[in-house]
């Protein structure tokens, strides 16, 4: 046995087990599940802390090619991996853009040399994610993409969105939707609200948001096309995917963590770390979506990793970019947030992590099996530490949660059978 | 007896809300004092010789530009004028550059226009000098608002229970916004009126009322003042014509007939005939002139006040 996890409160929310447990690894994959103890060349005490499958965000901006400044697939699977993620999924907006099958490849293929976590592309949705011709959505798909979007760039020609589902139902893949109505969001870069107001500064309405996703279950239920609708931030859009959810179309959606957390009026004093889309929403939109979560309503939570540099965040708010890096805070703000503060269960939240996304993007993953590959996250719950963006392997440190203090957090991260992050190092290869 | 302070708590002016009641009028009372510098034959004295005050504009602007340079020289600093073009975020010289540049120059203290809003906030928290807003974006124009407080002042000294109207584009109006908060602090009512595409939807939780219809705006007011229509407004449609809007929205003296007494101000450069027609720019209640007068006052008490507690200078 190359790997013996040991005595781990394992939680595997696909076969709704909490037990205590020990974990055998062999050649990449999970060889043993029980009370014995085995020999191996490793053994990791995983006493008094939580076992779970490997999670996975399916909704990352990993930079490469193009920025390579900003991210890299290297540094970008370093940040997952010290999230403890061990499966992500990238979006199609590089330079240039993944919007055919070579590009799908180069991905794949540097993740295997480079990368430290499994790695697979999104694939566009149009050619140079322009909104005006079909992308080879095909031959991407079989190369390795999972999904197919333009993300950032909505596909906002409503006609082209319903040729788009149509055309991809045949390959079994969802779509998955950044509902904005750019007509709606024009120039704004804050929350349309109170603080907008205050500031001064250009509003995103709620019904930017919700227009599109009201689009997007309208074309799911013409096409029956699956869809994911991406980071839902807003009450009315959560009314409108719960009635959808009770007629059973093919819908699901995401939430990142920093839509649960902060509000608009983390805006108030012009950090651009708080810039991002859609923008933070107010109070009553975080707790409606926290009350989805507890729901059932939302599927997964998504972190929208979105590394910028220095320049492009330290400066006039109007002009920074959008986006917030999120891959090595979100877990612990999952589990404070949400585990500590609001009471949801570690089954739950950890099944957003893991058994749900691997659903939607229809990989066999995010399970813990005799015979599944071995990914796998050890998480230590009593962890208390304060968030400190100098720490971060990421190559970008445009994060909000800078000096926050968190309880929660990853203890090891196994990766096809490879113990990759250990006790806050990473390991070489 | 009410208490009275003499110093202000930051080393910045960047909005309004950053202010206490007590901090408006120890600036208005300062005015005070200064305006009567601008009646002399000698319009100067000497509280600021020696320090170097950059007067820093991203965005076009005549009337605050002279003002605040007049006011400087007024009181013996040295003032340079820097027009600046805003970059992107990584062509051009940065705004941090800029800022820091003008920090390794030993500047005293910085006069900032921008497009941009936040940005005034932004550069205070990189540098150790004063920094001035002379308006942002649609954020704040605080000393603009002082000015119009202090004109306030002189003709009807008791704010509480004054009924202030805001006419016009509220939505991209930073005057509106520094007006709102500093008239509401000083006990005063505030109540705004225009087309609803130009009244941001939340802005009843700042505690003003919100009209579309002038005529009930100015029904028992004590001050109108109106903000300039920016053409391209129009283009954007927030209204269809400025024909239309003038007839809505526009200031004439048949609206004003029953209202004689009412106080009519403008930030300025006012569009005659759009938002407000001549004959009531001209009239004997227009505080117009006065508001341009009363800047320069403002605008000393202001920079005089920031030196007198800021470390460096």
């Amino acid at each position: 046995m190359d790997i013996f996890i040991k005595s781990g409160r394992l939680i595997n929310p696909k076969s709704n087990c909490d037990k205590i447990v020990n974990i055998g690894i062999k050649d990449g994959k999970i060889s043993y599940i029980g009370n014995d103890d085995i020999a191996a060349s490793e053994i990791v005490d995983a006493n008094g802390l939580i076992v779970t499958p490997g999670l996975i965000d399916i909704h990352t901006h990993l930079r490469e090619p193009g920025r390579e400044d900003k991210e890299t697939i290297k540094t970008g699977t370093m940040a997952a991996a010290k999230g403890g993620f061990t499966t992500i999924l990238c979006m199609p907006n590089t330079f240039p853009v993944i919007d055919h099958g070579t590009l799908v490849e180069f991905i794949i293929l540097k993740a295997r040399r480079e990368g430290l976590v499994n790695v697979f592309p999104i694939g566009a949705a149009t050619r140079r994610l322009e909104g005006n011709e079909l992308a080879e959505i095909g031959e991407m798909i079989e190369l390795g993409a999972l999904a197919i979007s333009d993300d950032g760039a909505p596909v906002m020609n409503s006609g082209l969105m319903r040729r788009l589902m149509n055309y991809t139902k045949m390959f079994k893949v969802p779509v998955i939707s950044h509902c904005e109505d750019v007509m709606l969001s024009l120039d704004g870069v804050v929350n349309e609200g109170i603080v907008s107001t205050v500031l001064g500064l250009q509003g995103i309405p709620a019904a930017s948001e919700e227009v599109m996703v009201a689009r997007e279950i309208i074309l799911c239920e013409d096409t029956d096309c699956p869809i994911h609708i991406a980071h839902v931030s807003t009450k009315g859009s959560v009314e409108l995917i719960k009635r959808a959810k009770e007629k059973g179309l093919k819908l699901t959606c995401e939430v990142t963590p920093h839509h649960f957390t902060l509000t608009e009026e983390a805006v108030l004093n012009f950090d651009t770390n708080t810039k991002m889309k859609p923008p933070l929403r107010t109070k009553e939109d975080v707790i409606a979506i926290k009350n989805a979560i507890k729901e059932g309503i939302i599927d997964v939570i998504a972190t929208d990793h979105a590394p910028h540099s220095q320049a492009e965040k330290e400066c006039e708010y109007g002009i920074a970019s959008f986006g917030i890096i999120g891959l090595e805070t979100a877990l612990p703000l999952v589990l404070t947030e949400l585990v500590e503060k609001e009471g949801i269960s570690l089954m739950q939240v950890i099944s957003m992590l893991t058994n749900k996304p691997a659903e939607i993007v229809n990989i066999d993953k995010g399970n813990i099996e005799v015979g599944k590959d071995a990914d796998i996250t050890i998480i230590d719950l009593n962890k208390e530490f304060l968030v400190d963006i100098n720490k971060f392997v990421s190559k970008s440190k445009n994060s909000p949660f800078n000096g926050w203090k968190l309880k929660g957090d990853v203890f090891a991260t196994i990766v096809n059978g490879k113990i990759v992050f250990k006790e806050g190092d990473m390991i070489k290869r | 007896m009410k208490e009275k302070i003499n110093r202000l708590r930051n080393k910045d002016l960047i909005s309004i809300q950053d202010l206490t009641v007590k901090e408006i009028e120890l600036i208005l009372d300062t005015a005070k004092a200064f305006k009567e510098i601008s009646d002399r034959a000698i319009k100067k004295v000497p509280v600021l010789r020696g320090k170097t005050i950059v007067n820093l504009y991203y965005e076009p602007s005549t009337r605050t530009r002279i003002s605040f340079e007049l006011a400087a020289k007024r009181l013996s600093a040295d003032l340079v004028n820097v027009t600046a073009k805003t970059s992107s975020a990584v062509k051009g010289e940065s705004l941090k550059d800029t800022i820091k540049t003008l920090e390794a120059m030993q500047a005293s203290m910085v006069i900032i226009r921008h497009s941009e809003p936040g940005v005034p906030t932004l550069i205070s928290q990189w540098v150790d000098f004063s920094i001035i807003n002379a308006g942002d974006g649609s954020h704040a124009h605080p000393t603009q608002a002082l000015i119009d407080m202090f004109t306030v002042r002189e003709k009807r000294p008791v704010f509480k229970d004054l009924k202030i109207v805001i006419v016009g584009d509220i939505l991209h109006s930073r005057v509106a916004r520094s007006n709102i908060q500093g008239f509401t602090k000083l006990g005063a009512k505030v109540v705004l009126c225009g087309p609803p595409t130009l009244i941001p939807k939340y802005v009843e939780q700042l505690g003003v009322l919100v009209t579309y219809d002038l005529e009930e705006a100015i029904e028992s007011a004590d001050v109108v003042m109106l903000l300039r229509v920016q053409f391209e407004r129009q283009k954007a449609n927030y209204f269809p014509s400025i024909r239309e809007y003038s007839k809505y929205f526009g200031l004439d003296i048949d609206r004003l007939n029953n209202h004689r007494d009412i106080l009519i101000m403008h930030p300025g450069p006012v569009n005659r005939d759009v938002e407000v027609k001549s004959e009531v720019a001209e009239s004997s209640s227009s505080l117009i002139n006065e508001q341009v007068t009363n800047g320069i006052a403002i605008r000393m008490a202001v920079l005089y006040l920031l030196a007198q507690r800021s470390k460096k200078v």
